[in-house]
């Protein structure tokens, strides 16, 4: 049947030319966030607001995130830190970024010892490629930071 | 012709970047694929697929959720409920989601699981059919689809069915729109090829309704149709036209042997 | 839009001092704010989910803070300690002040 042969002809040059100019014309994404993004340094500035003058340390934050998103509307997040739980020792809170979202801000998430392990799950929207960061606020005024990068399929018509 | 295609194609943006074989794919995928027949969950990526697996974060259960309680819940005139004749759904609408379409006498054709909600509501009932995709439609048609979940889809297409599914396949190799595809151009050549960013399925219909992550909802199988309509550039036809409902049986028959998922969770 | 509808998945017995996996869903568009309305051009004002509170026997657990960036039909899941027998409460506050609530037992063996 040659109605297939037709658009299997498409050279790799044009369709690359096409994917250029319909990429940001993707349908369907329209209740992604449109707006100007937020940056690098907006993250760091809604994170200084947080936590102060704190220098963020790496370490203890497990951040599980696909490295490529399906579809920006629901990126499927978990994060953990390491921590005891306890009264005396324990994560406080979880913040999460992203950095070319309009807004940087995700969730804040807010543990207590009672919760027996600082670990949750949500799903976020992420407009375009971009890093998630999370900001883990420890119970003895620590802070630890840890960071990924998500790749966003733009696009197409959902197979 | 040809350049008329390829124009059509790239002002579209629904180009097919890969040419050549479908990826091999030697996974497993265990009820998720019969014969040759895959469903559109073993084209989904492994996060979309996860949030299907689990009914406490499906969040298309919301809507089957939903569904439940409105089958308990009196409406119209005639002061029934759902229940009040079919008693529990587990049993009375184990096969439904498994065989419908089906020949309707009275009306001398098909009708699906929405049509036939309907119909109970305005004869039975005497309540006001509800809407096309209104959350009580989707609800309803999840409620009674998942009840049938994990049975393999088998309809009916002899007898009085047969000139419906014929119709129906009709409609499938009936190149359209302005992009000049039919259903199969993708569905049946390119299933396993990369549309864009995409990966191409069989567009098996065995987990509608379904909630779609672009819809960030659950929809039905006659907002799918409309959707790959419109992105051939085809004038969509009506939710629950006849033509959607004879191409819904073709598609069970296409898919028969798979099992019922709904709800699913696809891109 | 209807009535925002939750969904939760806990435990309902559970050894004392056993950590508990916890579950929730509501259906919600989350309106991010960024949208604009197709027919008019103006951009759909924000109205989103933006706190979910866990308490148990009135003391709160577990909490967090939504922005726009949270997926339509938030899904949380996190974790308690099963110390004694009793009630937990799930709340989530929309941007309108609507409270949407559902409760669920635990049986502390």
């Amino acid at each position: 049947m040659n109605e297939s042969k037709q658009y299997r002809d498409v050279s790799r040059r044009q369709a690359l030319i096409v994917v250029g100019a319909g990429g940001l014309a993707a349908a369907g994404l329209t209740l992604l966030p449109q707006a100007a993004s937020a940056d690098a340094a907006a993250v760091d500035a809604a994170i200084k607001g947080l936590i102060g003058g704190k220098t963020p340390q790496a370490g203890r934050i497990t951040l599980d995130l696909p490295q490529i998103a399906e579809n920006g509307n629901t990126v499927p997040i978990t994060v953990e830190v390491d921590s005891p739980m306890t009264e005396q020792d324990y994560c406080k809170a979880v913040h999460i970024f992203a950095d070319k979202n309009p807004q940087p801000g995700v969730a804040s998430i807010n543990f207590t010892p009672a919760c027996g392990k600082a670990k949750a799950s949500t799903r976020m929207r992420l407009a375009k490629t971009q890093n998630v960061v999370a900001v883990a606020e420890m119970s003895d005024g620590s802070v630890y930071t840890a960071k990924a990068e998500v790749k966003v399929t733009i696009g197409g018509c959902g197979g | 012709m040809r350049r008329i295609a390829l124009a059509a194609v790239a002002a579209s943006g629904l180009t097919v970047m890969l040419a050549g074989t479908a990826l091999t794919d030697e996974t497993n995928w265990g009820a998720y694929e019969v014969g040759d027949k895959r469903s559109g969950y073993t084209y989904a990526a492994a996060e979309t697929r996860s949030i299907q697996d689990d009914d406490f974060e499906n969040p298309a259960m919301l809507w089957v959720d939903t569904g439940q309680e409105l089958w308990d819940t009196v409406e119209g005139e005639a002061g029934k409920a759902c229940a009040s004749c079919h008693d529990d759904a587990a049993v009375s609408m184990a096969e439904v989601g498994a065989i419908y379409p089906v020949y309707y006498e009275p009306r001398g054709k098909l009708i699906n699981i929405e049509q036939r909600i309907n119909l109970c509501r305005t004869e039975n009932m005497k309540a006001k059919a509800w809407k096309w995709e209104s959350r009580e439609l989707l609800s309803m048609t999840a409620f009674v689809r998942n009840q049938a979940r994990g049975r393999p889809v088998a309809v009916k297409i002899d007898g009085p069915a047969a000139p419906f599914y014929e119709k129906g396949k009709e409609f499938y190799y009936q190149r359209r729109g302005q992009l000049d595809m039919a259903c199969k151009s993708c569905h049946e050549d390119n299933a396993g090829n990369m549309i864009r960013a995409n990966l191409l399925s069989q567009g098996q219909s065995n987990g509608f309704p379904t909630y779609r992550l672009k819809w960030q909802k659950v929809g039905s199988l006659h907002r799918r149709f409309r959707g790959c309509n419109s992105q051939v550039r085809a004038t969509p036809y009506k939710a629950g036209s006849d033509e959607y409902v004879n191409l819904e049986l073709f598609l069970a028959d296409r898919g028969r042997g798979l099992p019922v998922e709904t709800p699913a969770v696809r891109n | 839009m209807a009535k925002p509808k939750p969904r939760v998945k806990v435990p309902k017995t559970a050894a004392k001092g056993e950590v508990l996996e916890i579950k929730t869903l509501i259906t919600h568009k989350m309106e991010s704010g960024q949208r604009k309305d197709k027919k008019t051009g103006e951009k759909i004002p924000q109205k989103i989910i933006n706190k979910f509170v866990c308490a148990f026997n009135g003391k709160e657990v577990f909490s967090a803070d939504w922005h726009p960036a949270i997926s339509a039909n938030p899904f949380m899941s996190f974790y308690a300690v099963a110390t004694e027998s009793g009630t937990f409460e799930f709340t989530w506050t929309d941007d309108d002040g609507s409270v949407y609530s559902k409760t669920a037992q635990l049986t502390v063996e």
